[in-house]
C-alpha cells in the first residue's frame, strides 16, 4: 500500500508492533499449554488467557468491536460451556495419564513442519507490506455496526437462523430419553418381550397388561 | 505495523491448534485445539480487513459470522460428545473405534458394533422404560 522507500525499518519497531509483539508470546505461551497440560481444567483456563490475548491484539489492530465480542462470546460463554462439557463428562481433576494419545511424535512433526512452511510462505509474501493504523478507527462499533446492517444483513440473517438451528440440535441431543431413543428403546421391549413369550407366564403377564390398561380406560372413561 | 506480525501469530496460533487436535485424546481438549485454530484465522482476517481498508469490511463481517459459528460448533460438539459419554461411559476419541477398519474378517469386526452400555444409569432408564411400555 505504501511506497517502498516510505516504510518505517523493519529493524526499528513501533511501540504498536512491540506491544503487539509482547501479547503474542503470551498469547502463544498459553495457546502452548493449552494443548500440552496435563490437567483439563487448567488447559480450559489457560485457553481464557490466549482467546483474552488475542482480544488485546483485535484492539491493537484497532477492530474495538471484534475485540469485545471476543471477550464476550469465547472467554464468556465458549470457555464457560467447555468447562461445563469438562465436568458432566466427570473429567479428573487432577493430572490425567490419559490426556495425550500416543501419537504426540507425529503430530509434533506435522505441527512443526506446517509451521515452519506457513511461516516462510507468509514472510517471504509480506516482507514489505505495512498496515496504516492512522487515521479513523477501522473496526469502530459504529463503523463495524453500519457496514453489517447496509451490507451484510442477508447473511446476518442466515445466521441467526443458523444459530437456532444449532440450539434446537443440541437440545435434542443432550435430552435425556429423546424420541428416537424412546421408540428404539420400546422395539427393544418388544423384542424381548416376544422372545420371552415361549413360555406360559409371559403370556398370561401381557394378557393381565392388557386387562389392566382395559380397566383403566374404562376408569378414565368414567370419571 | 507491519503484516507479518499479526500474520506469522496466526500461523503459529494455528499449528499450535493443529497439534492439539493431532495429539489430544479427549474430546473436550480436541474442541479447544479447534477453537484455537478458528481464532488463528479471525485475526487474519481481521489483520487483512485493517490492510486493505476495505470498505465493505468484509474481514470484520466475516470474523463476527466465523465467530458465531464457532459458538453453534462447539454447542452441538459438546453436546454430541456428551451424549457419546452417556452411551459409551468415555470421552477417549482413541477409543471409538467401531468405524475403524481393523482388517479382520466382518463377523469378528460386528462384535464392537454392538452398543456397550457402560453407564448404569441408562441401562435403568431404559429398563424403567421397558417396564412402563410393558404395564402399559
Amino acid at each position: 500500500m505504501t511506497l517502498a522507500a516510505a516504510h518505517p525499518g523493519f529493524m526499528s519497531p513501533s511501540g504498536v508492533e512491540i506491544a503487539f509483539a509482547l501479547v503474542g508470546i503470551a498469547t502463544l505461551g498459553a495457546a502452548l499449554i493449552t494443548v500440552t497440560t496435563r490437567q483439563l481444567v487448567h488447559a480450559a483456563l489457560w485457553l481464557v488467557v490466549a482467546l483474552g490475548g488475542l482480544a488485546i491484539e483485535y484492539l491493537l489492530l484497532t477492530a474495538e468491536f471484534i475485540a469485545w465480542v471476543q471477550v464476550l462470546i469465547y472467554v464468556g460463554s465458549v470457555v464457560v460451556l467447555l468447562l461445563f462439557g469438562l465436568m458432566l463428562t466427570k473429567a479428573p481433576i487432577g493430572r490425567s495419564p490419559d490426556a495425550d494419545s500416543g501419537n504426540g511424535w507425529v503430530a509434533l512433526t506435522v505441527a512443526v513442519a506446517a509451521a515452519a512452511t506457513l511461516v516462510w510462505v507468509v514472510v517471504d509474501a509480506f516482507r514489505s507490506t505495512w498496515i496504516d493504523l492512522g487515521g479513523a478507527a477501522q473496526g469502530s462499533t459504529k463503523v463495524t455496526g453500519a457496514v453489517l446492517f447496509r451490507h451484510w444483513v442477508l447473511p446476518f440473517e442466515a445466521l441467526s437462523v443458523l444459530l437456532l438451528a444449532a440450539l434446537v440440535g443440541a437440545i435434542v441431543l443432550s435430552r435425556r430419553g429423546a424420541p428416537a431413543r424412546r421408540a428404539a428403546s420400546a422395539a427393544l421391549g418388544a423384542l424381548s418381550g416376544r422372545g420371552a413369550s415361549s413360555g406360559p407366564g409371559a403370556m398370561s403377564e401381557r394378557a393381565a397388561g392388557s386387562e389392566r390398561a382395559a380397566v383403566s380406560k374404562r376408569k378414565t372413561g368414567e370419571s | 505495523m507491519h503484516l507479518a506480525y499479526p500474520a506469522v501469530l496466526a500461523v503459529l496460533l494455528f499449528c499450535v491448534g493443529l497439534y492439539g487436535v493431532l495429539a489430544r485424546r479427549n474430546a473436550i481438549l480436541v474442541l479447544m485445539s479447534v477453537e484455537l485454530m478458528l481464532n488463528a484465522v479471525n485475526l487474519n482476517l481481521v489483520a487483512f480487513d485493517v490492510w486493505l481498508r476495505d470498505t465493505l469490511h468484509a474481514g470484520q463481517a466475516l470474523t463476527l459470522f466465523t465467530i458465531t459459528i464457532a459458538a453453534a460448533e462447539i454447542g452441538i460438539g459438546l453436546a454430541i460428545v456428551l451424549l457419546v459419554y452417556r452411551n459409551r461411559g468415555t470421552s477417549d476419541v482413541d477409543k471409538l473405534t467401531d468405524l475403524a477398519d481393523t482388517g479382520t474378517l466382518p463377523d469378528a469386526g460386528s462384535a464392537s458394533i454392538a452398543p456397550t452400555t457402560d453407564n448404569p444409569a441408562d441401562t435403568a432408564a431404559e429398563q424403567a422404560l421397558r417396564a412402563r411400555e410393558q404395564t402399559a
